[in-house]
């Protein structure tokens, strides 16, 4: 199943994709990679708590999906999901705030790093529950075209989601009711320690929408270019077809599943033939090869990509915590159930 | 704190019996023992769930397992949690005895129409022609910064349901011993750990020393108040007890261990005598564990008590993901000791 992806050299550029777009395209992916480890190593500061996901080795099939589309356009996505902020223009400021868990926070430091949300730049949001997002996607594509607008949605989920029942559930509506969904599995071969050869009876995850009649199929998710062309194909497919699609994007992730996972259940062998194809360095190759910048360029660029997390930290360290009286914002509890000290004491205890 | 098979009272002096391990173990490793124990003992016996073979367990209760039973018996499954939950139910209702892993109580929720439609039902809905032996074994509780949607405590949501047993052990000789229980029940057991206390270490027992469901223990003895608690809550209750001593008030804390059969004797002989009664829960307070300790014991003590009881729950909000803000919501020693207070307040009116 892998051969196939490593074998063969980096697709084409497609015809609809300028110098600049491209450009910007390597900028997000060096963005996302910076704002990882700079995250990473907050993590291991202490500044950053809970659960950390990184998608260290997604780079391209991040920045390749959210690039073509319109910023209009919906997307969900899990917990891995800073690269998916970031690609859509969501503050790094307000991300690695969102992180520390500051007020300054995309989510006001409710969410943290699993559930980042930002509505203004239509990213519904980052879940926790595998597989608990698709069907909201379903749902935004309805609200598409209940309102006749012309729209599209794309979900993006794990390999492991495929076994979630509620996949195919939710396949099934898009297709029956000609939902402009696009179902983006960033497949990277694994769900935790569980290898995919170990837990889907067929590996070619794109082969789930045949039942549903419904197009799909499997691209190089290391391979930017190739991830823009896809889901640039399947967006035109929604917005003038009205049809949902699927698209498995293979790929690798570097890191172990996240913080908390020493990642020595993988072996070294497949670990290093897919570091190999570090998707920075490849697409690096073409943006040099086809003169799109010169290497000057793309020194500035990451120089600058830097600076921008490093003022993303000390945005996030300079915020304000969150006042323990805002503990029930944003959600009806009874006046005697929220003490500022947590706790629910009985009415009339303290009398 | 350490173990004790039947009554057991005061921090010093508790002392492993004659069958048990003398050494210290984790409560981590108390499960493992059970499991590998029960494992042995019965050919029926077999494990499935998430990453528990070869990855050993997100939090590595199943070390060593897989290397030592093969992969019939320690099964890995896909991310499929209503799929192989429902799985083990059918295998149950055939004579196995699977104990399904759930990696943490949160994603019990995806399998809840086949716990709650299927296993708690067949038995009753059939019958009696055949039971469910099964275990459904998941970590809970908050306090890591996991935020709303980890970070749940369903003690109570699988209480309400006819049809379960539900299992909540605060020390390792605890968990193993009611893991074992568990186990050889005839009936689907819900065992509800605790992932704050894995790494909790004490005394456990041998491969048959057994914990019947339904019998609490005294985890200290008290005069003015009983707080009663399970699990974590357990050792948030003895620290606020520590705290109360030192302003001359006696708290007694009753660990029931299982909430469904709940151990109401033992509780109601207590507030019987302490005439006060502050019951601790780590979930919310609509329709909680709290909530239902309390109508129990109202209707037991009425006449005994002296004062309102007391309640200590997480704030009724979705567990927020800022530190200090999670801090807040969860019930702390201090809140607890403030409801003894006021509690015994009440009566001096
Ligand atoms: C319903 C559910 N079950 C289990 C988990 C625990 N869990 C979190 S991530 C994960 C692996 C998911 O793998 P995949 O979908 O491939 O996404 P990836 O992490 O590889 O991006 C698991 C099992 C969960 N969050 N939700
Ligand atoms: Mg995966």
């Amino acid at each position: 199943m892998t051969e196939s992806a490593t074998a063969h050299d980096q697709s084409p550029v497609p015809a609809s994709i300028d110098a600049s777009t491209m450009r910007q395209m390597y900028a997000k992916m060096h963005l996302i990679r910076t704002f990882e480890e700079r995250a990473a190593e907050q993590y291991m500061r202490g500044n950053i708590g809970g659960f950390l996901h990184l998608a260290i080795g997604e780079e391209a099939a991040v920045v390749g999906a959210v690039a073509a589309l319109r910023p209009t356009d919906p997307i969900t996505s899990t917990y891995r999901e800073h690269g998916q902020a970031l690609a859509r223009g969501s503050d790094p400021n307000a991300v690695m705030a969102e992180l520390f868990g500051r007020t300054t926070g995309l989510c006001n430091g409710r969410g943290g790093s699993m559930h980042l949300m930002d509505r203004e730049h239509a990213f519904y949001g980052g879940y926790g529950i595998v597989g608990g997002s698709i069907p909201l996607a379903v749902g935004l594509g309805f609200a598409i075209n209940y309102r006749h607008e012309d729209g599209v949605v794309m979900v993006m989920f794990g390999d492991g989601a495929t076994n979630q029942g509620v996949l195919s559930e939710s396949m099934n509506m898009a297709k029956l009711w000609h939902l402009p969904v696009i179902f983006f599995c960033l497949n990277n071969q694994y769900g935790m320690g569980t290898s995919i050869t170990r837990a889907a009876s067929d590996t070619e995850l794109f082969t789930r929408a045949q039942a549903f009649d419904m197009p799909s199929r499997r691209i190089d998710g290391m391979d930017v270019m190739a991830v823009y062309s896809a889901v640039n194909d399947a967006a035109e497919y929604a917005r003038t077809a009205h049809e949902p699609s699927m698209i498995e994007a293979l790929a690798y992730r570097y890191r172990g599943h996240s913080m908390s996972d020493p990642d020595n259940t993988r072996p070294e062998e497949e670990k290093a033939r897919w570091r190999a194809r570090d998707p920075l360095i490849t697409f690096e190759r073409v943006v040099l090869g086809d003169a799109i910048a010169t290497p000057e360029e793309l020194e500035q660029l990451r120089a600058a990509n830097v600076t921008r997390i490093d003022e993303a930290v000390s945005f996030a360290e300079g915020s304000p915590q969150v006042p323990i009286s805002a503990l029930a914002d944003n959600v009806y509890t009874h006046p005697w159930n929220t003490n500022p000290r947590g706790g629910a004491v009985m009415p009339g205890a303290d009398q | 704190m350490e173990h004790q098979p039947a009554r057991w009272s005061g921090h010093a002096g508790c002392r492993s019996v004659s069958t048990s391990t003398p050494t210290s173990v984790s409560y981590r490793e108390a499960l493992t023992q059970a499991m590998r124990e029960e494992l042995q003992r019965d050919a029926n016996v077999f494990l499935m769930g998430e990453d528990i073979g070869l990855f050993e367990g997100s939090f590595k209760v199943t070390r060593g397992l897989l290397t030592e039973f093969g992969p019939t018996r320690i099964v890995d499954t896909p991310i499929s949690e209503a799929g192989f939950v429902g799985l083990g139910i059918g295998a149950a209702m055939s004579g196995l005895r699977p104990v399904i892993e759930l990696m943490t109580v949160n994603f019990s929720i995806v399998a809840m129409d086949q716990i709650v439609n299927n296993a708690a039902k067949v038995r009753y809905m059939f019958g009696g022609q055949v039971s469910v032996p099964m275990v459904i074994r998941m970590p809970g509780g908050a306090g890591h910064q996991l935020g709303a949607q980890h970070s749940h405590s369903l003690e109570a949501w699988f209480t309400h349901i006819p049809g379960l047993k539900v299992v909540c052990p605060s020390t390792p000789y605890d968990a193993k011993a009611l893991l074992k229980t568990a186990i050889r029940d005839d009936d689907p057991v819900i065992f509800l750990e605790s992932e704050g206390l894995y790494a909790k270490k004490g005394p456990v027992g041998g491969a048959e020393d057994l914990i019947p469901f339904g019998q609490g223990i005294i985890r200290r003895e008290g005069t003015h108040c009983t707080i009663v608690a399970v699990s974590r809550m357990v050792w948030i209750a003895l620290a606020a007890a520590d705290i109360l001593a030192n302003e001359g008030i006696s708290c007694e804390v009753i660990d029931p261990r299982t909430t469904r059969p709940l151990d109401l004797g033992m509780i109601a002989t207590s507030v019987r005598r302490t005439n006060h009664c502050v019951v601790v829960d780590e979930g919310w307070p609509e329709c909680g564990l709290a909530a239902n300790v309390a109508a129990h014991v109202y209707e037991a003590c009425f006449d005994w008590l002296d004062a309102p009881i007391g309640r200590v729950n997480a704030a009724d909000v979705p567990m927020p993901y800022a530190h200090d803000l999670e801090q807040a919501a969860l019930p702390r020693a201090d809140d607890v000791a403030q409801a003894v207070r006021a509690t015994l307040a009440r009566r001096e009116r």
